[in-house]
């Protein structure tokens, strides 16, 4: 038994079990010899599973605490418990890089001198990371420097060890505050040349300041030619040529040594383990920090960073800044907006990043372009856009296929803030139009589909062509679930012109919408274009997939959109549902449909009636009016309905060409008695089952069902 | 004048089309060569521009050609060059050209009268050297001016067009021979085919075939084609056009359909990149 109960724990997934309920027969309790107590005998099977890694990230945790609560100075050779430990640690550092949360501790006790020199540098050299380091423990390491409680050598391994990971701190702000602590460090001698290489990658124009130049000058005049300090100084040349006017010999055979350490190495392999466990590279994305990206292609970056422009060397001319009394020179970097209320605060002195694909997935910046009129940028966004779609498209470029799921979340990011700004982008319509022709339906189909429905409203309409031929052919040769989805996205089409339309009739003194080019005419007819289109799917359909209720649900769902455009959108248009819907739906043997239908109706008439009374109230002068042949289908289908759930009558009054009449003969073989009363709602097999429980409910002893008892 | 641009012929440009640059201005070219190469001494020091060996010193110049120009509305060429100096020729200096790289637009109206004035259009970027260089390069113009690179392929289709247009053309010296090579598509190993004709006889066919002077028509590339086709069937008994076209080498230029053009005539270098210019903006929009 004790091996049964082993092969049971390998199998239960390791899922704490909340509810256990005591009246379910416990089969384990039974199999192991009667244990009643089913508590207990759960508990047992929530052993931690086979799997390593979980094992390993305790051990990780538990190390991580241990180096936290260490007081004293404590020596490694006697202490088996920190030997463990440290193993553990390094282990873990080789074979898939330390979490973010570990480097905190770990830099904390190698640096403040608690522990020997051979812990702390074993410590150092294990400070490999999984995917970022946090800036906070990167800061709080440089205090410790500062205080320098740590060796020598250990601040030199540590200055070594920030240099080759720079590129994983997660942010850089607080570092480059601390620009002039490091600058500090230089007059130490040893750590001179890392300290100079830390700058090299810090330093920003801002930092180029005369007593720096100065200070470096002096170094340089006690140490001699060092090429470290010859690097720092050629970069402030770089970015301050008029400060530095010491001329700097050009010819220099290494300027800053590329120290590998064995971190490099250790990355490199993580790195090279991980590509190939996962085809997809995950890219790093918090907020503005650099993510690792696709090696693939320099060109083409699905995520990218904010940054700022660089102003200060693009800016046509500087003289019209300074003259502009009511604005600060400076605008805010993109870098430092963060909150909701600093966008607000510095709304008239923020600034597009340079590249504008990257507010894709930054809403403050998404707010921003809401409120501009700036048509540049959304020119830079409509290209990058387009450009980077088209290239990126699993099946339209060859190579693709192998980069889907980069590609499903990048049409999800696109999607995403197509609804936060609640309007479709222009290239990815175009998008759309050039890739669904070659679309096999099935690669990230649920993103491609939610794209077709931010396509904007144009009266310029070629939809047919590029639109719903493709679309009609995946259509109908495709699974019953596509064919919901399509329709579906169709109906969300449908309300975002529909909502579009009602906040540009608001606007209406906007001229934008006149540059648009739409009239009220050209807007109708392309959404009685899509509402014809989607009658005519709906119906083959229908035909193909032998009316399932599934099916009917979403076609219906689309109708009551339509049913309902004069009230409530606004639209003076009305379209019925083709017969090849509504006797389906009419005749559907479940009472879901039935009733989507009714409601479908009612909403129908209560448009079209309001639509009357404004034609004969005449009070204001209407574009349009309803053709007497929308009220003559409506009537007829109106007709069929009555006739089919209350008069019985349907059979003979259904005038329309598709519909149900039938002669009294035909109605005489169904061997039906009283056929003339016996085809009504009560009878109606979609409300089989309420008649049943209104006759359980009102004579529950009668075991006959007379439905006739119902009136 | 032939002269200034003669360094751009008989070498292997990569062809790149790339969205309109927002606020360029060719008045800045020293600043953005100042930028470019700060920019790529950053980079190489990330490890990402791998250099074995001694570390060079690369001196970064951006420059105008402005005799690129199709039309009074096209913006003038720009040449980016790439120049190292290493440490071991010491005394002389002398500069050696590692990279270059140029946009241009000839004859691209139909991109840039629909921009606006802070976008300056210049669809086609052709480079030369290390992919690396390309890279960074090109991140940068990326990163700065928000535009997008993408690698312009031609299609075995405009290869036609090109080998029929430029069979045409009238060359002064003695013409190298008229080249095509095929793929053939789903074999065990690799197979290419090179088709090689006498310069004169295939214009002799080309005017044979062309109806009007300065204007061609696809049904003449057609035909032109089909007529080297079957030429080649009657001798081999392979049908070329089941396979696919994929160089194209005249006396003008060659070109393959991985996206690398040889300018091999500084006459018709204007011809040729109005063409190009023509893919890299059908590439755009």
């Amino acid at each position: 038994s004790e091996k049964m109960q082993r092969r049971q724990s390998s199998k239960t997934p390791k899922r704490p079990l909340q509810i256990h309920h005591k009246n379910q027969t416990d089969l384990s309790a039974w199999r192991k010899g009667g244990r009643t107590d089913p508590e207990k005998s759960v508990q047992n099977h929530q052993s931690p599973t086979n799997q390593k890694s979980d094992s390993k990230q305790d051990s990780l945790e538990q190390a991580l605490s241990y180096f936290e609560k260490i007081q004293d100075h404590v020596s490694l050779k006697k202490n088996n418990v920190m030997q463990k430990h440290l193993t553990t640690v390094e282990s873990i550092a080789l074979q898939r890089g330390l979490p973010p949360e570990a480097f905190d501790v770990l830099l904390n006790v190698a640096l403040s001198g608690k522990l020997a020199d051979t812990v702390n540098t074993r410590l150092l050299k294990s400070l490999v990371p999984a995917s970022v380091i946090p800036e906070t423990s990167v800061v709080s390491s440089v205090s410790w420097l500062c205080v320098s409680k740590c060796s020598g050598n250990i601040q030199l391994l540590f200055l070594r060890w920030l240099i080759t990971v720079f590129d994983f701190i997660d942010h850089k702000e607080q570092l480059h505050a601390l620009y002039g602590f490091f600058f500090s460090f230089l007059q130490d001698e040893k750590m001179c040349p890392y300290v100079c290489h830390l700058l090299y990658l810090l330093t920003r124009k801002e930092n180029v300041k005369p007593f720096r130049i100065r200070r470096l000058l002096d170094l340089q005049a006690k140490m001699g030619m060092q090429s470290h300090l010859q690097a720092l100084l050629s970069l402030y040349k770089l970015f301050c040529p008029e400060l530095v006017t010491i001329t700097l010999p050009g010819k220099m055979k290494t300027y800053l040594k590329n120290y590998e350490g064995p971190w490099k190495a250790a990355i490199n392999a993580i790195r090279r383990r991980n590509q190939e466990n996962s085809p997809v590279l995950q890219p790093l994305f918090l907020g503005t920090a650099q993510p690792q990206s696709r090696k693939r292609k320099w060109n083409t970056q699905l995520i990218i960073p904010a940054s700022s422009t660089n102003k200060n060397n693009l800016e046509e001319d500087r003289e019209k800044n300074r003259v502009d009394l009511y604005s600060t020179n400076e605008s805010l970097p993109v870098e430092q907006l963060q909150t909701f209320s600093q966008l607000l605060q510095n709304i008239h002195r923020l600034e597009f990043p340079s590249q504008m694909g990257s507010v894709l997935t930054n809403p403050l910046l998404l707010h921003y372009m809401n409120c501009t009129k700036d048509e540049s940028i959304y020119l830079r966004l409509y290209y990058w856009m387009g450009q980077t779609l088209q290239e990126e498209c699993t099946w339209c470029v060859a190579d693709n296929n192998q980069y889907e799921e980069e590609f499903k979340d990048f049409l999800e990011t696109v999607y995403k803030t197509e609804c936060f700004l609640q309007e479709g982008f222009s290239s990815c319509e175009e998008f759309l139009y050039k890739s669904l022709p070659l679309w096999d339906g099935f690669c990230c189909r649920s993103q491609i589909l939610r794209l077709v429905s931010w396509i904007p409203l144009s009266s310029f309409s070629e939809m047919k062509s590029h639109l719903y031929d493709p679309l009609a052919q995946l259509f109908f040769t495709s699974s019953l679930y596509f064919k919901c989805s399509v329709l579906e996205s169709l109906k969300e089409l449908l309300q975002n012109w529909l909502n579009w339309h009602v906040i540009h009739l608001d606007s209406e003194s906007d001229s934008q919408v006149h540059s648009l080019n739409t009239t009220l005419s050209g807007l109708v007819n392309v959404v009685a274009e899509l509402i014809h289109f989607v009658g005519w799917i709906s119906t083959v359909a229908l035909r193909l997939e032998n009316n399932p209720t599934f099916l009917l649900y979403f076609i219906l769902d689309f109708y009551e959109t339509v049913c309902d455009m004069y009230l409530r959108y606004n639209l003076p248009l009305l379209i019925m549902p083709p017969a090849g819907v509504f006797y389906p739906a009419l005749l559907s043997m479940d009472s879901v449909s039935l009733n989507q239908l009714c409601y479908i109706m009612y909403r129908y008439r209560t448009n079209l009636v309001a639509a009357k009374e404004n034609e004969l109230s005449k009070t204001k002068i209407l574009q349009f009016k309803f053709s007497s042949q929308t009220y003559q289908e409506y009537n007829q289908y109106i007709i069929a309905m009555v006739g089919c759930l209350w008069t019985s009558s349907v059979f003979q009054k259904d005038i329309h060409p598709q519909g149900l009449r039938m002669d009294d003969e035909l109605l005489k073989k169904t061997t039906v008695q009283e056929f003339k009363t016996s085809f009504n709602i009560v009878y109606h097999p979609a409300m089989m089952g309420y008649a049943v429980l209104f006759l359980q409910q009102a004579w529950p002893d009668d075991t006959t069902f007379n439905f006739s008892l119902i009136k | 004048d032939p002269q200034r641009t003669a360094f751009l012929l008989r070498k292997q440009w990569t062809l790149y089309s790339v969205t309109p640059l927002y606020r360029f201005s060719d008045a800045r070219l020293r600043d953005y060569a100042r930028l470019l190469s700060a920019f790529i001494a950053a980079e190489k020091q990330k490890g990402l521009a791998v250099e074995v060996g001694v570390e060079l010193d690369i001196k970064v110049s951006v420059s105008s050609l402005p005799d690129l120009k199709g039309s009074d509305q096209d913006q003038a060429a720009i040449l980016v060059q790439l120049s190292s100096r290493s440490a071991a020729s010491s005394k002389n200096s002398e500069e050696k050209l590692i990279w270059s790289g140029w946009f241009c637009c000839v004859s691209g109206d139909d991109l840039s009268e629909n921009v606006p004035e802070e976008f300056t259009c210049l669809p086609l970027f052709l480079a030369n050297g290390g992919e690396s260089y390309t890279s960074i390069v090109g991140s940068w113009f990326q990163k700065t001016f928000d535009c997008c690179f993408r690698r312009l392929a031609i299609s075995p289709l405009n290869l036609s067009w090109m080998a029929a247009m430029w069979t045409g053309c009238k060359v002064d010296k003695t013409a190298s021979a008229m080249e095509l090579v095929f793929s053939v598509p789903r074999l065990p190993q690799p197979l290419n085919i090179s088709y090689a004709i006498h310069p004169e006889d295939a214009k002799a066919l080309w005017d044979t075939v062309q109806k009007t002077p300065g204007e061609i028509t696809q049904e003449e590339v057609d035909v032109f084609m089909d007529c080297l086709y079957s030429h080649f069937h009657r001798h081999f008994k392979i049908h070329l056009s089941a396979t696919k076209l994929v160089k194209v080498s005249t006396a003008i230029a060659s070109a393959h359909c991985d996206g690398i053009i040889k300018f091999l005539q500084s006459q018709y270098l204007t011809g040729v990149l109005m063409l190009l210019t023509e893919l890299a903006i059908s590439q755009i929009q």
